[in-house]
């Protein structure tokens, strides 16, 4: 790896529940609220640390997520944590009305999100709560790659006023940056620079796209660039359009449905401002089964794999006239090493 | 037919402890206003804004509510979260009788650009408002989140009112927010429902029944008072009894079930569930400006 090596493997619900108690030593507006499942989620260290500042609000999501407002409106920071697909979901018209119309302070953490949550099965697979919430007028999205930079995340959301969404998860995955990556949100990161094809990736996928850059290139050659494009909203569109400039061509890669998530979020971006192929590696619009992380993920086609042949598909359907303004070299120079993987 | 002027008169009223008669004319002012801007809207809830004026007069103009309409974010101020939404123009009209903003304002309602949405908008930066609500059962947890906020993060004594519909009691999360104001002792959350027994497509009993409201009330630890929502010494009595309960911190929040009826007094109107969602037209506005003087 060029930039990057596995420290390790870590949940980046780990990343959250540190941050929590960081956030709380030195605020003591920060408040969390709980749904149950604080043991899980691990908003469990906050209510040990915090007992003062943590309310236990049972099974009811939606009064929790209202209650967050009321608090936020009384000039709290409330962070409200369940799994994902309680938390973003089936709170859903909670967080348009009351959250995102009176842009309140609220920030929600999405545990236990994508397919990696395993052996629960497709109920607790959350896989589409980023297509809604990016549609959300004042909502800031982010989904980070690795244990620390989900630290990194839940600190940050806190530095502005207004409604946002972390999204992390239970099994294990790799750690791999470090203190001193860059890390602000709106900002996607280049982890890898290259110039035949971009790979934008969020949450685990972005190991996953590095992994997937190695062997383009000690397979065939290819210069692949990686994106860590954590905040889904505000989108980065100078990167991304960037990106397309100088590659000509992308692979969007997430552990969520096809639709309407980040690969939704780079489509839209370029469009509007600079088409080019672009390939989605994802949730392939259905939904998921029991198994353990690594067995689903392979199955459902999110690993680097996909990514790898995503990224010879998209290369190939790059524009086969050359086109003196693009500095990414043209089909026809990569074009036999393309085809003989098709 | 001449085409209906209509003037709001430039009158503001203070706050303080009352008789129970002087409520009438308050009262009567601001059903006029209700009248007056739900004509120039051409749409929007005309029922529910009537029947809760009373208690809206005796909340805001008789010495209960804390309010300071020179510093509407006063830090020592009671709050009060409209739940049901769609009532917001009785809401206006209070806040412009209590000098909020100015009673011209009144005219704008639900028009391109004002700041008097057709349901209330904290984004319009009107004073007065404390949430956005109209999606229902919303605000009564935004009630039970700034009053779990006062009593255990702020320990201050500001209070919380809330007023939700009776048809809103089927949205099960109220139910979420009654178990949770039960459960963390919220003696600072008032609660008013306003029973009229009417929604859109009838009566409540009818629709989905929500009864008995006081058991329901009870099992969840409120204290529960039943009054009558036209009766200015029920309505006064009520609020001081929560804010003696209050006061005494009796660890159950407390919940005034106020019988109302829906477009109170307006003869045409009265009891009536055709009127929850729509305003008069001008001969009919007439009528009710005739009945309100």
């Amino acid at each position: 790896m060029k930039n990057f090596k596995l420290l390790g493997k870590k949940a980046t619900r780990f990343g959250f529940a540190e941050a929590l108690v960081e956030l709380g030593e030195k605020n003591p507006n920060i408040v969390v609220l709980g749904a149950d499942v604080t043991g899980s989620v691990l908003t469990s260290f906050f209510k040990e640390r915090f007992p003062e500042r943590f309310f236990s609000i049972g099974i009811a999501e939606q009064n929790a997520t209202t209650i967050a407002v009321g608090l936020a409106l009384s000039g709290k920071i409330p962070f409200f944590a369940t799994y994902s697909a309680f938390s973003a979901f089936r709170n859903a018209d909670q967080l348009r009305i009351s959250v995102c119309y009176n842009n309140a302070n609220v920030k929600i953490g999405g545990g236990h999100s994508g397919i990696t949550v395993g052996p629960d099965g497709a109920t607790h697979q959350s896989l589409e709560e980023l297509s809604f919430l990016r549609t959300l007028p004042n909502m800031t999205v982010v989904v980070p790659c690795d244990y620390i930079e989900t630290k990194k995340a839940t600190i940050a959301v806190t530095e502005f006023t207004g409604p946002a969404f972390v999204r992390f998860g239970r099994a294990p995955t790799p750690h791999f940056t470090t203190e001193e990556t860059p890390f602000k949100i709106g900002r996607a990161e280049i982890f890898r620079d290259g110039r035949d094809i971009a790979i934008i990736a969020c949450g685990l996928m972005v190991w996953e796209a590095l992994v997937a850059a190695d062997e383009l290139y000690k397979r065939k050659g290819i210069s692949a660039m990686v994106i860590n494009n954590h905040t889904l909203k505000p989108i980065d569109v100078k990167t991304i359009v960037d990106a397309a400039k100088s590659c000509g061509a992308i692979v969007t890669a997430e552990e969520h449905q096809v639709h309407g998530g980040l690969g939704g979020a780079v489509a839209e971006v370029l469009a509007k401002n600079y088409p080019v192929p672009i390939e989605f590696v994802g949730m392939p619009d259905t939904f998921g089964i029991s198994g353990e992380p690594d067995e689903l993920l392979a199955k459902f086609g999110m690993t680097w794999k996909e990514i790898y042949s995503s990224a010879l598909k998209a290369i190939h359907r790059k524009d086969k006239n050359i086109n003196t303004n693009h500095v990414y070299r043209s089909v026809k120079e990569i074009e036999p090493i393309a085809k003989e993987l098709l | 037919m001449v085409k209906m002027k209509v003037i709001f008169e430039q009158k503001v009223y203070k706050n303080f402890r009352r008789k129970p008669e002087e409520f009438s004319e308050i009262a009567k002012e601001l059903r006029r206003d209700v009248i007056k801007s739900l004509y120039l809207a051409k749409s929007g809830h005309s029922g529910g804004s009537l029947g809760t004026a009373d208690i809206f007069a005796v909340l805001f103009f008789g010495g209960i509510m804390r309010y300071n309409p020179e510093a509407p974010r006063w830090n020592g101020r009671d709050r009060f979260v409209l739940s049901a939404g769609h009532i917001c123009p009785i809401l206006y009209a209070t806040l412009a009788r209590a000098g909020f903003f100015p009673v011209e304002e009144l005219a704008t309602l639900r028009k391109l650009g004002s700041r008097l949405q057709g349901h209330p908008a904290l984004d319009t930066e009107l004073p007065g408002i404390e949430t956005a609500a109209g999606s229902l059962g919303q605000g009564i947890s935004i009630a039970v989140g700034m009053a779990l906020n006062d009593k255990y993060l702020d320990k201050n004594d500001r209070r919380v009112f809330a007023l939700t519909g009776d048809g809103e009691l089927q949205e099960g999360s109220t139910w979420e927010a009654a178990m949770c104001a039960g459960n963390y002792k919220l003696d600072n959350l008032c609660w008013i429902v306003d029973n009229n027994d009417c929604q859109i497509d009838g009566r409540v009993r009818n629709v989905m029944s929500i009864y008995p409201l006081d058991k329901k009330f009870e099992a969840f630890n409120f204290e529960t008072i039943s009054i009558d929502g036209h009766n200015y010494s029920q309505i006064i009595s009520a609020f001081d009894k929560f804010i003696e309960n209050h006061n005494k911190k009796i660890g159950k929040p407390t919940v005034i079930i106020a019988q109302t009826k829906m477009g109170y007094p307006i003869s045409f109107m009265t009891d009536n569930y055709e009127w929850h969602g729509i305003p008069p037209n001008e001969e009919q506005a007439k009528l009710a400006l005739l009945e309100l003087q």
